[in-house]
C-alpha cells in the first residue's frame, strides 16, 4: 500500500503544504481534507483553507519497532500535534533533541522525505514537524 | 423483538499455529460449538463470521462462503463481517439481530483469523489497515504507537503510571495460567514486564497483545427455543455498537473511547442494569491502556481511576469486577476476528458455572467489550443466564 503512486500523487497539496478545508457554515477546521462537513452535513460550504504550520505536542511516543520504509530511521518520535485552530495532526517530530520532545513543546512544520520504496521505488515527501528552540 | 440467548461455545486454542490452517480452524471451532450446543447443522438457519485481514494475510476473501463449506453447511447464507478487531464482535451482533427480528430461530456466529503465515512484518502492517491508512500509517504510525499515544496523554492527565499498565499484563497473565485456550499459560512478575523493551513508549513488550491464530464459534438460538436444545442457556440482555472517527487526530479526547462511552450507555440501558451489577467482563485489552481506557468508558471506575482500580486488585479474579477472566487479549491471545466472539464464549462458559479454576463465584451477569482499530468501533454485549 505504502508505495501506491496515485495515494501519494492526489494528496501533494495537503501533505506539501498542509492544505486543510474550511467549512464557511459552522466555521470549523479541518485537517486532512473533508468533502462532507460532519457538523453540517448537506448546510457546510467548504472551501480550502491553509493550516498554519505551528503548533504544540499534544502527544507523543517513541517508536522502537518501525514498520517497513522506516527501520532506518527507528527509533524515532510520532507526535499529535496541535495547531492553534485546535486542528491536530499526527506526524514524526525530527530534527529535536531527547530532552525538547515534551508535551507542550511549540512546534513548526518542515518539508521531509516520508519513506521510500526499496531504491527503485516511488519516494513519497510530505511534512513532518521539529521543536523550536 | 425476540429474545436471543447463547446455546454453546467451541474454540480452537488460540497461539502459534503452524500446523493448522485457516479453514481447519473454523471446522474445529465449529465442530465444537455443535457439540456443546447439542445441536445438527441441519438446525441451523444462517452464519456470521468475523475476520479482519484473510486477504492481505492469507490472499483469502470470500470467508462467508468459506466458512459455510467446511462447515459442511452449504447451501446456508453466509455472510463475512469485518470491523477490524472488532469484526467478531460485529458478527455476533449480525448473529443476534438476525434472531431478534424474528427471521430466523437457530444461527451460528464465528470469528476467525490467521496471522503467523506471514512474516510479523507483514502482519503488523497487515493489522495497521484497522488504523487511518492514508494519515496514519503512511506517516509512520504502528498500532502501539497509536496507544502510546493515548497512553501518553492517560498518564499526564490523570497520573496513570507504567507499573498500573504494567500490572493489566501481570493479571491478564495470572488469568490465563487456568485457560486452556490460551496462548500464554505463564505467570509474568511486574519487573519482567517493567524491564522489557520499548515498543513505543511508555509502552513495552508485556502491553502488548501478541499475533496469533485462532477461531472461536457461538451458537445462538431464540430464548423461547433454546432450551429445547440445552439446559442452560445464556440469554444476551443487551447488545450495542457505535463508531468514531478512524484517526486518532479526530478524537475529542485522546483518554477515552467514546465509541465505547456510547455503546456501554446504550447496553446498560438495555439491560436495565449497572455496571455494578456486572460481576465479569472481558474487555478489549490490545494493549494494557486499552484496559484501563475500558474499564473507565465503561463505567465500571470513575474516569482517570482505571489505573489505581487495577493497583488495588479491584479487577483480578473475585474482585470488584473479574476482568478478563480467560487472559484477556494479552495473555490469551489475539486472532483479531476471533476475539470478539471468543469473549463471549468466556462469557457464556463463565454464567454456566464451566469455568474452572478462573470461575467466578455465583457469576449472574457478564459483559463483553469488542473494539475496531484505536476506537473507531466499540461492541458492548450484556448476557445474564437464563
Amino acid at each position: 500500500m505504502r508505495d501506491a503512486l496515485p495515494l501519494i500523487w492526489r494528496k501533494i497539496p495537503e501533505r506539501y503544504t498542509l492544505l486543510g478545508s474550511h467549512c464557511n457554515n459552522c466555521k470549523t477546521d479541518y485537517f486532512p481534507q473533508r468533502t462532507i462537513c460532519p457538523h453540517c452535513r448537506s448546510k457546510g460550504k467548504l472551501v480550502d483553507k491553509q493550516m498554519p504550520r505551528e503548533g504544540k505536542v499534544y502527544s507523543f511516543t517513541e517508536v522502537h519497532s518501525g514498520p517497513a520504509g522506516f527501520q532506518h530511521e527507528t527509533p524515532y518520535f510520532l507526535a499529535i500535534i496541535e495547531l492553534p485552530n485546535k486542528v491536530k495532526v499526527l506526524s514524526q517530530l525530527v530534527d529535536s533533541s531527547k530532552d525538547k520532545v515534551k508535551v507542550g513543546a511549540p512546534v513548526k512544520m518542515v518539508f521531509r522525505r516520508i519513506f521510500a520504496d526499496g531504491a527503485e521505488g516511488v519516494i513519497a515527501y510530505g511534512f513532518k514537524f521539529k521543536v523550536v528552540n | 423483538m425476540r429474545k436471543v440467548s447463547i446455546i454453546g461455545g467451541g474454540l480452537t486454542h488460540f497461539g502459534e499455529h503452524w500446523e493448522i490452517s485457516f479453514r481447519e480452524m473454523v471446522a474445529e471451532a465449529g465442530a465444537k460449538a455443535l457439540h456443546d450446543s447439542k445441536i445438527e447443522g441441519k438446525d441451523i438457519q444462517a452464519i456470521y463470521g468475523g475476520c479482519m485481514a484473510s486477504g492481505r494475510l492469507l490472499g483469502q476473501e470470500h470467508v462467508g462462503a468459506l466458512i459455510a463449506d467446511q462447515l459442511g453447511l452449504n447451501p446456508l447464507p453466509s455472510t463475512r463481517c469485518e470491523a477490524a478487531c472488532a469484526s467478531g464482535g460485529v458478527a455476533l451482533r449480525q448473529g443476534i439481530q438476525a434472531i431478534a427480528s424474528g427471521m430466523y430461530d437457530v444461527v451460528a456466529v464465528g470469528g476467525v483469523e490467521k496471522m503467523t503465515e506471514v512474516s510479523v512484518e507483514e502482519a503488523s502492517l497487515a493489522l495497521g489497515g484497522a488504523g487511518d491508512q492514508e494519515w496514519e500509517l503512511f506517516n509512520g504510525a504502528t498500532f502501539p504507537a497509536l496507544y502510546a499515544l493515548m497512553a501518553k496523554r492517560h498518564m499526564l492527565e490523570y497520573g496513570t503510571t507504567e507499573e498500573q499498565l504494567a500490572l493489566c499484563a501481570v493479571k491478564n497473565h495470572a488469568n490465563a495460567v487456568h485457560n486452556e485456550y490460551a496462548q500464554f499459560r505463564s505467570p509474568i512478575t511486574l519487573e519482567q514486564a517493567m524491564n522489557a523493551s520499548v515498543i513505543a513508549s511508555p509502552l513495552k513488550l508485556f502491553d502488548c497483545s501478541p499475533i496469533s491464530d485462532g477461531a472461536a464459534v457461538v451458537i445462538l438460538a431464540a430464548s423461547d427455543v433454546a432450551k429445547k436444545f440445552v439446559d442452560e442457556p445464556v440469554e444476551v440482555i443487551a447488545s450495542a455498537q457505535a463508531s468514531d472517527s478512524l484517526a486518532l487526530t479526530g478524537r475529542e479526547t485522546l483518554t477515552s473511547l467514546k465509541a465505547t462511552q456510547i455503546a456501554a450507555k446504550d447496553a446498560f440501558k438495555q439491560a436495565k442494569i449497572t455496571p455494578k451489577d456486572v460481576d465479569l467482563a472481558e474487555v478489549h485489552d490490545c494493549f494494557t491502556i486499552a484496559e484501563i481506557l475500558a474499564i473507565e468508558d465503561l463505567g465500571f471506575f470513575p474516569k482517570g481511576k482505571g489505573g489505581k482500580a487495577t493497583e488495588d486488585g479491584e479487577t483480578a479474579l473475585n474482585s470488584t469486577v473479574s476482568v478478563n477472566t480467560s487472559g484477556g487479549l494479552k495473555a490469551c491471545g489475539h486472532p483479531v476476528g476471533a476475539t470478539g466472539v471468543k469473549q463471549a464464549v468466556e462469557c457464556l462458559w463463565q454464567l454456566q458455572g464451566k469455568a474452572g479454576q478462573r470461575q467466578v463465584k455465583d457469576a449472574e451477569y457478564a459483559l463483553s467489550h469488542n473494539v475496531g482499530g484505536s476506537g473507531a468501533t466499540a461492541v458492548v454485549h450484556i448476557y445474564k443466564k437464563l
